[in-house]
């Protein structure tokens, strides 16, 4: 018990998060109206999946120090859940595009680097699948994350905020920061942002269990 | 020093080798000179610089795809290990990766006198869509040098080469796109200096990191 407290924090917050963030009171702006509580369920998404690619680029970098399985298989199992984040980021983030701006995919700048970075970690899968050794997989792929990485960060964090875009915070748009007066976003928010960061850990680890418990079967 | 040594020899037998089969020089000449003819047939004349830009640099991902991936991707195992047995990976992957900047200049060079002769069209700024051409072909060979690297370590090399590169060099050619379309559009050149220098960065990252993976890589 004294183990799982995180997991409690975790089912918590989110619990808190989802219900608050239906009911609490909002700013009330023009166009975005309700949609703004959006903003609990999308931007956590992403950084569940960015703190998510850091562990998984964190143990490709041990994997390549120390090259034990279980390196490896906490790299692909970060990865694959961050990737699930990301498509819900993804998904979360245009069906709010289709109220505010009118088209769920309208070509924005945030939204098209958005899928590239995704599509990065699937050329980071498909490369896993197309080497058979298992020593020889786990090092070209840690290498490729790694490699990987860097680029995901411009393209998430540098590239659009070059580039004109209708996403909040970019291209002179107001973010968050401006629409929250009264800091009553902010009690939401932050709990959403570390409720949601805990389940995505919490995920991943029962994946690399669940993982490492099927190849003990095969050895 | 010794590394110093070691790149430039290594350089030169690259060179060397290339001069004797004229494989890529000839190879990719050829592919790009028949690409941009194919695209003379099909345009016939092309009416708007934002197309003459993007079709630019379509021909030259393809072709700078083609050409540095060999570096890596050609080589048997034998080779390999000789190689790794003479030299430090640093050294090795340094040197690929100068020859294939030098390679790729030469060849964006020939292919932009080429495609400006065919269209008959000249950016309003042609200096500064040099540069961003000459800076285009830098990070295209550095970025998938160490791209093709990996794609030969895995075994199954074209089609892998391909599936990894296009996310990493999405950025670069963003910013390329945009670099080049402010020189088309004789745009004052303070303007293109953010572009120049988050290039400039990423080229340093890519370096920086695949000279600290490399040496990972080699091992077997």
């Amino acid at each position: 018990m004294y183990r799982s407290w995180w997991k409690i924090l975790a089912a918590s917050l989110v619990i808190y998060a989802t219900v608050a963030g239906f009911l609490m009171p909002v700013p009330r702006m023009a166009i975005l109206n309700e949609t703004i509580r959006n903003l609990y369920f999308h931007v956590p998404m992403w950084f569940a999946m960015i703190v998510l690619f850091s562990i998984s680029v964190w143990y490709s970098v041990r994997f390549l120090a120390s090259g034990k399985e279980s390196d490896d298989l906490r790299a692909v199992e970060s990865a694959n859940t961050g990737i699930i984040f990301g498509l819900l980021g993804l998904v979360t983030g245009a069906l709010w595009a289709g109220y505010t701006w009118g088209e769920f995919w309208s070509f924005d700048p945030k939204q098209n680097f958005a899928a590239i970075a995704v599509l990065l970690y699937f050329a980071y899968f498909v490369l896993r699948n197309a080497v058979d050794e298992e020593q020889k997989r786990g090092k070209i792929s840690a290498i490729y994350n790694i490699f990987a990485f860097p680029m995901m960060v411009v393209l998430l964090f540098v590239l659009p905020r070059l580039q004109d875009s209708l996403h909040p915070g970019n291209g002179g748009n107001p973010g968050f920061n401006s629409y929250d007066l009264d800091s009553r976003m902010r009690l939401v928010f932050y709990p959403a942002c570390l409720g949601w960061i805990l389940v995505g850990y919490w995920v991943y680890s029962i994946c690399f269990r669940l993982r490492s418990l099927e190849n003990k079967d095969i050895h | 020093m010794q590394l110093a040594t070691q790149v430039k020899e290594l350089v030169r037998k690259e060179m060397v080798l290339e001069w004797r089969s004229k494989y890529a020089l000839n190879g990719i000449l050829l592919y790009v000179v028949s690409t941009v003819f194919v695209c003379f047939l099909s345009f016939v004349s092309i009416p708007d610089k934002i197309t003459w830009n993007a079709l630019f640099w379509i021909i030259m991902l393809f072709g700078s795809i083609n050409g540095v991936s060999k570096g890596f991707l050609q080589e048997t195992r034998g080779q390999q290990l000789y190689g790794y047995f003479l030299a430090s990976p640093a050294a090795i992957l340094l040197s690929k990766m100068i020859y294939n900047v030098a390679l790729m200049m030469f060849l964006t060079l020939v292919a932009l006198g080429f495609y400006t002769l065919v269209f008959h069209y000249v950016p309003a700024d042609m200096p500064m869509f040099l540069a961003a051409v000459l800076l285009g072909s830098l990070s295209f060979s550095t970025i998938f040098t160490m791209v093709s690297a990996i794609a030969a370590k895995a075994g199954n090399g074209g089609m892998l080469m391909a599936i990894l590169s296009f996310p990493v060099i999405v950025p670069v050619l963003i910013m390329l796109i945009k670099l080049s379309k402010n020189a088309i559009d004789g745009l004052d050149r303070s303007v293109s200096m953010d572009e120049a220098g988050i290039l400039l960065v990423i080229n340093v990252l890519a370096v920086s990191v695949s000279l600290l993976l490399f040496p990972y890589l080699y091992r077997d």
